[in-house]
């Protein structure tokens, strides 16, 4: 069982609101994630579900009991750090009984579960070594091994793969969604970078200035933003906006179109433009490209596009894949 | 020509480190020196380096005439139980002031270090009629307490900045784990600040040992340490460098040679935190 709910929780420090009234049910087995840039609460929120901050007002409801005042301990949840937070003074087996040795388990079952878990994650030759003779990936296990063993009712993870290099985080992004496949635990999962969040979860909880603007699948999010805020953070590249040309229209203040919703054409189209820098990315091509008198566009294009700094184009997109926004930048075109 | 002048700087740093090194020593070379010269030796008016006669008698007039072992033997007890005390007081104070902070704790630190400054003649009457009320005059339990009290400020400054260095999300961890505040000091936080603890340790027992002002005035025959066994050989019969000397020597090398193997982990110890 892993029903996580929070009803009116706010934090501050001192006079600074944190987290403005958030309500939010995270379900049994979910793989939720906490998505927005640096310093919007993400980390905060889940800091106080695990615990280790304090609740100013609202409730947090574990599995329909309350656990606004409980400390970590008796949370019944695991948690893995940004920074792996091993014990560096003990071996890899024990920092994985570390907790279990907590909840005086008896010897016998300890070494079965560390054998287990060791197996899950690849670390049996490693039980002996010390966190210090380890590379960032081993470490990253070991934190998550020593989370697994206790069989928690939630696991939370803190931006756990932002220390990791590049390709790395590819493979720990998939062994940790093959992780939620095989143990079907609720987790919830912090992170700033979008591509995680789209990635893993099975909801998105997209959060800024203490707030969650919306809450998802990935897909939803996606195709139906509640607001420009969610539209540009969502997708990579990011969505382009430019402002409508009559503003009085139909309270229409802003358009958005996502770089991959849009034509190219030498001849014809809803914006010209002049194309200026291009990446290659070998399967498809970034444009970025100056547009007459509005701002510029990034377009995806394929990957043989030939189009080179200078050229004269045109663009344009499906009106059914332009987002509208009003002068808030609140979507105004889904039902 | 860069190699040139970083080897002559070199060279002058090396030098006039010597120089300090041995201005410092010198004191303590002269009282050894002297605690093997005759009296008349140690007090002549053109005193010779190594040229004299060489003579232990110093040493067996002074191991006879005073219980020697007595006051090492206080001090011993003096030193390591107040440092042990002390540890066990300061690691949770610092631990709540590293892990824990209040708006006031940057506050009641400098105060803490604050009554460092300020000179125990001032407070001499007060404790002493503690001690006399307390019945604790001239005795070990006393001199423990006090030389505890005394040290207390540094021994929560240096483990406050060793735990300063431990990172939060370790003890965060912990607690997740399952810990308690027991468990997380003594399992994760204890076994990872060992060595400054250990630097800690040291440095108050060295401190101790050589604290002389309250141990003198609160002591007397039956607790005195070693500091005492020294003061009693300036007597007012006149004075006697070279027992004097050889007193000193017995109280101070067993410290020198404790300072000498450990200066590796005191010297770590006392530059933490201002080298990183």
């Amino acid at each position: 069982m892993g029903n996580i709910t929070l009803k009116q929780v706010t934090k501050s420090f001192g006079d600074v609101n944190v987290i403005k009234p958030i309500d939010l049910e995270i379900r049994d087995g979910e793989f939720i994630v906490f998505v927005g840039p640096s310093g919007c609460g993400k980390s905060t929120l889940l800091r106080m579900i695990a615990g280790l901050e304090d609740t100013t007002s609202g409730n947090i409801e574990i599995n329909g009991q309350d656990a606004t005042d409980m400390p970590p301990a008796k949370r019944g949840l695991a948690m893995v750090f940004q920074s792996y937070a091993l014990y560096p003074h003990m071996s890899v087996r024990n920092n994985i009984a570390f907790p279990l040795k907590r909840a005086k388990m008896d010897k016998a079952e300890i070494d079965k579960k560390i054998a287990n878990a060791a197996k899950i994650l690849n670390l049996d030759s490693y039980l002996d070594r010390k966190p210090g003779q380890l590379s960032g990936g081993q470490r990253q296990r070991v934190a998550i091994g020593r989370a697994i063993v206790r069989q928690p009712s939630a696991f939370l993870f803190d931006e756990p793969l932002s220390n990791l290099d590049a390709s790395l985080r590819v493979n720990m992004r998939l062994e940790i969604s093959e992780l939620h496949k095989s143990l079907a635990t609720t987790m919830i999962y912090v992170t700033h970078d979008q591509v995680e969040a789209m990635t893993m979860a099975d909801r998105i909880a997209v959060f800024n200035g203490g707030i969650i603007e919306q809450v998802g699948t990935p897909l939803e999010l996606y195709n139906k933003p509640n607001n420009k805020f969610v539209a540009g953070f969502i997708g990579s590249p990011k969505m382009n906006f430019i402002d409508a040309k009559s503003p009085d229209n139909d309270k229409v203040a802003s358009i958005g179109v996502r770089p991959e919703h849009l034509q190219i054409s030498t001849e014809k189209g809803m914006w010209s433009g002049t194309v200026g820098v291009t990446e290659h990315l070998g399967s498809e091509t970034f444009l970025h490209v100056q547009l007459d008198g509005a701002g510029t566009f990034t377009v995806r294009a394929d990957g043989e596009c030939t189009l080179a700094y200078g050229d004269k184009i045109y663009l344009s997109a499906d009106p059914s894949k332009i987002h509208h926004f009003d002068k808030d930048g609140v979507s105004i075109n889904k039902v | 020509m860069a190699v040139n002048s970083s080897n002559k700087s070199k060279i002058i740093y090396t030098f006039l480190a010597w120089t300090i090194g041995g201005l410092i020593f010198f004191p303590i070379l002269w009282t050894l020196l002297t605690s093997f010269k005759t009296e008349a030796e140690a007090i002549s008016a053109s005193p010779s380096l190594f040229m004299f006669d060489w003579t232990l008698e110093n040493y067996k007039e002074v191991l006879s005439r005073s219980p020697y072992f007595t006051h090492f033997w206080n001090s011993i007890v003096i030193s390591i139980g107040s440092s042990l005390v002390g540890l066990l007081i300061a690691i949770p104070a610092a631990w709540s002031m590293a892990f824990v902070p209040t708006k006031r704790t940057k506050n009641l630190l400098m105060w803490m270090l604050s009554t460092k400054m300020l000179p125990p003649v001032g407070v001499l009457i007060p404790i002493y009629l503690l001690f006399r009320d307390f019945d604790l005059l001239d005795t070990k339990t006393g001199l423990v307490i006090v030389m505890t009290l005394i040290n207390l400020p540094i021994m929560v400054w240096m483990l406050y900045t060793y735990f300063k260095e431990i990172p939060n999300e370790v003890l965060e961890a912990s607690r997740m784990d399952g810990a308690t505040i027991g468990d997380e000091i003594f399992y994760v936080l204890l076994p990872i600040a060992l060595p400054g603890i250990a630097s800690t340790l040291l440095l108050n027992v060295i401190l101790s040992w050589n604290e002389a002002f309250w141990t003198l005035i609160l002591s007397a025959a039956n607790a005195a340490p070693l500091t005492a066994f020294i003061a009693s050989y300036s007597s007012p019969e006149g004075l006697f460098y070279a027992k004097l000397s050889a007193a000193s020597a017995m109280a101070v090398v067993p410290i020198l040679i404790l300072g000498w193997f450990s200066q590796k982990q005191l010297v770590r110890g006392l530059s933490f935190g201002a080298v990183k």
